[in-house]
């Protein structure tokens, strides 16, 4: 099992968020995570990846064999762990190229491998772009400054083909997306969807899963998941609406 | 947070040694510490100069005599004992050195191991260095190509030996010695230096620059140097500077002017990186450094870029007086300061000339529990009409426990002229550090590219050769000051 979550209990600031989640996901997998706003999607998205405030008090995050609570984000992120970001932040005077180039020859060491020549990465970053089809110049735009909020996202997805991860996160991807960007985006995450890679994909809404086909669908509510289905749960989520999650939970 | 992961990196790179902190074991001559007129003479003896150099030396002396140390910057200095100091060392060797080969291997060693090369075939074929160690000047580069085109540049030393007539011409010109304290200081006791003339009409192949290296203990290092671009000339200067690592303070005071005549154009770019101190702010350089510019003849045009990184307390203000109209004088600043350094930094634009245009952009970046401080002046004079200043000034902290100030100054003499001022302070975000970290960047690493990316507008105004250091030298400044 590639990611294996037991009984996770977060905190923040001492309110927990988290109240014993369980999750399993195999590589080649595709999971949706949905549900309500303020159950806790985003904060399961930070404790997996690391971010520093969020307290797990209780549980294990296993991941390719390994408890990685307590591992600093970066060495998570080096492991395979990516997170597409629900509000990618701007980073002013930092180029895209400089940035990825960092990121790309970041994990390279640790992997223990040299930095990846010019000539290669300026091949890779070309080859990846066409592939969530941005075509303008992206090398010399600083990090997300200036960017529509389509064009956030396609970036995160961008940086996703870029560092190859085995685990991909997707925060509310399609939050603030035209239809177009929609199929952009899903059309680069199954074009890097393989048998070796998993995705774990929060949303509201069902629309994001008629691109990107979920084997598996959970539904969360106060900290847990309450019901696990395939993809006509989504479906049915759809047609009768949050309120019946609650019902669930009782 | 007691169980922060960050807490350990800050205590590794805190810990960190300066780089150039080496001290190179050289035969050195000193003169007897202390200052008075004796020392003065010996000083001027000791270059062998001409009486009228010695005149200057002698009443800048009496006039320092009668000044006080200045309070008003926001600096804490301690008590400094002038007669606690040795104002004259030099590295011994030959007298005449006529090629390389003649100058001490072991002084040749010091600048490879500061990735200077003064080996002409084994440099980059585009700058030409001066390099000063203490109080002398070791060696200049490509000084054969320069004088093809009829340009000067050499030690001061040299200059005042070759071309008295141009030194007496403009020295103490721009920056008089009753201008302030060290000015007063620094023209009494200057040891050594660059000069430089670019000839009417003449366009600098190539960069040119000066290494000051501060080696010899207890003294104090006073370098003066003077840069001329006559009509419609065209040079652009670097200066980079570096000091052992020691435990007591040590003294420099520099005073550097420039004069771009009608039509010409003189870019200044600095790397300062003299000894900061350790982390609790022990030792370090004392940097009291006068530099003006004045754009004489009409349309010239002088432009300041600095990184300072280093020393203990910096106290600087890098300025141009736009003399002459339609003049253009730029200042772009990138200051930082760690642990316990502090500087009081920034520039004055003075406008003379009609149409006069001046910009400003200062980035301050505090961390530890330093001090980092931006003041200038615009200054507007009633008969310089048009005139325009734009002024930027951002701060970005990092850390709670430092200190960002901005004293801005403006005197606008009449109506028609434009003057903006903007000011911005910001610290590095979690949610900035975190997005870098998500994508495997260690927040060390991260910090370097965010202080670099908030820089980058300044760093952009460096030459080549300084634009990598320079960006090198901040992340390594800044390494584990964000907690």
């Amino acid at each position: 099992m590639l990611l294996n979550i037991k009984n996770l209990h977060v905190s923040i600031g001492g309110k927990e968020i988290l109240k014993g989640f369980n999750l399993g996901v195999n590589e080649g997998e595709i999971h949706a995570i949905m549900g309500p706003n303020g159950t806790g999607k985003s904060t399961w998205a930070a404790a997996v990846t690391g971010r520093e405030g969020y307290d797990i008090t209780e549980g294990e995050i296993w991941y390719k064999g390994q408890n990685i609570v307590g591992m600093p984000p970066e060495e998570r992120a080096n492991l395979g762990i990516f997170l597409s970001f629900q509000y990618p932040v701007e980073i002013p005077g930092v180029s895209m190229q400089n940035f990825m180039r960092t990121a790309v020859n970041a994990k390279r060491e640790y992997q223990g491998l040299p930095p990846m020549s010019m000539i290669d990465f300026t091949k890779m970053m070309k080859q990846k772009q066409a592939m969530v089809e941005i075509t303008e110049k992206l090398q010399n735009r600083y990090v997300n400054v200036g960017f529509s909020g389509g064009e956030k996202k396609k970036n995160e997805i961008f940086q996703m083909a870029m560092l190859e991860p085995e685990l991909s996160i997707l925060d509310e991807t399609d939050s603030g997306l035209d239809i177009d960007a929609l199929r952009i985006v899903a059309n680069g995450v199954n074009q890097l969807h393989n048998e070796h890679n998993a995705f774990v994909v929060i949303t509201h809404y069902q629309r994001l899963l008629d691109y990107i086909v979920p084997d598996f669908v959970h539904v969360m509510y106060d900290g847990r998941i309450v019901k696990s289905g395939d993809k006509k749960l989504a479906l049915e989520l759809e047609e009768k609406g949050y309120e019946w999650v609650k019902e669930l939970k009782l | 947070m007691d169980s922060n992961p960050k807490e350990n990196i800050i205590e590794e790179v805190t810990n960190k040694d300066y780089e150039f902190g080496f001290v190179t074991d050289i035969e050195t001559d000193f003169i007897p510490k202390g200052l008075n007129e004796d020392i003065i003479r010996l000083i001027s003896k000791k270059k062998e100069e001409p009486e009228w150099l010695l005149e200057f030396r002698l009443k800048a002396f009496r006039h320092w005599l009668t000044l006080k140390m200045p309070t008003w910057a926001h600096l804490t200095i301690p008590p400094i004992d002038f007669q606690d100091i040795i104002y004259y060392a030099a590295p011994k060797q030959r007298k005449e050195k006529k090629s390389l080969d003649e100058v001490d291997p072991e002084l040749l060693a010091t600048f490879d191991k500061l990735g200077i090369s003064l080996d002409e075939q084994k440099k980059l074929s585009g700058v030409a260095v001066d390099a000063v160690m203490d109080s002398t000047s070791v060696k200049t580069t490509f000084q054969e190509t320069l004088s093809k085109h009829g340009i000067i540049f050499m030690s001061f030393s040299e200059a005042v030996k070759q071309h008295p007539e141009l030194v007496k011409k403009y020295l103490g010109k721009v920056v008089p010695y009753t201008d302030n304290f060290f000015a007063a200081l620094n023209s009494a006791v200057f040891s050594d230096g660059s000069f430089c003339y670019v000839p009417k009409g003449v366009r600098c192949p190539i960069e040119l620059s000066t290494y000051f290296r501060i080696n010899a203990a207890n003294t104090g290092q006073f370098e003066r140097t003077l840069i001329v671009a006559d009509e419609g000339a065209y040079v652009s200067y670097m200066e980079g500077c570096t000091a052992p690592q020691r435990d007591e303070n040590q003294l420099h005071a520099a005073i550097v002017e420039i004069i771009s005549e009608k039509d010409a154009e003189v870019k200044y770019s600095t790397v300062q990186n003299w000894y900061p101190g350790d982390k609790d702010g022990k030792g370090g350089i004392y940097n009291f450094v006068t530099k003006r510019g004045i754009c004489r003849g009409d349309n010239a045009k002088i432009s300041w870029t600095q990184v300072e990184t280093g020393s203990a307390i910096t106290w600087k203000y890098p300025s141009c007086i736009l003399k002459g109209d339609n003049t253009v004088a730029e200042f772009y600043s990138v200051a930082v300061t760690n642990n316990y350094q502090q500087a009081d930094t920034g520039t004055k634009m003075i406008h003379i000339g009609k149409n006069s245009r001046s910009t400003i952009i200062s980035k301050g970046i505090s961390a530890g529990h330093s001090q980092n401080g931006y003041r200038g002046l615009v200054k507007v004079v009633p008969e310089a009409t048009n005139c325009r200043n734009f002024s930027q000034c951002d701060s970005l902290l990092l850390g709670d426990q430092c200190g960002a100030h901005t004293w801005p100054y403006v005197e606008c003499g009449n109506d028609s002229s434009i003057l903006e001022h903007e000011a911005t302070t910001s610290k590095i975000s979690e949610d900035q550090l975190f997005y870098c970290n998500q994508r495997g960047i260690p927040t060390e690493k991260a910090i370097g590219l965010i202080v670099n990316g908030y820089a980058k507008d300044v760093l952009n105004k460096l030459p080549m050769e300084f634009a990598v250091e320079a960006q090198k030298l901040l992340s390594i400044t800044l390494e584990g000051s964000v907690g």
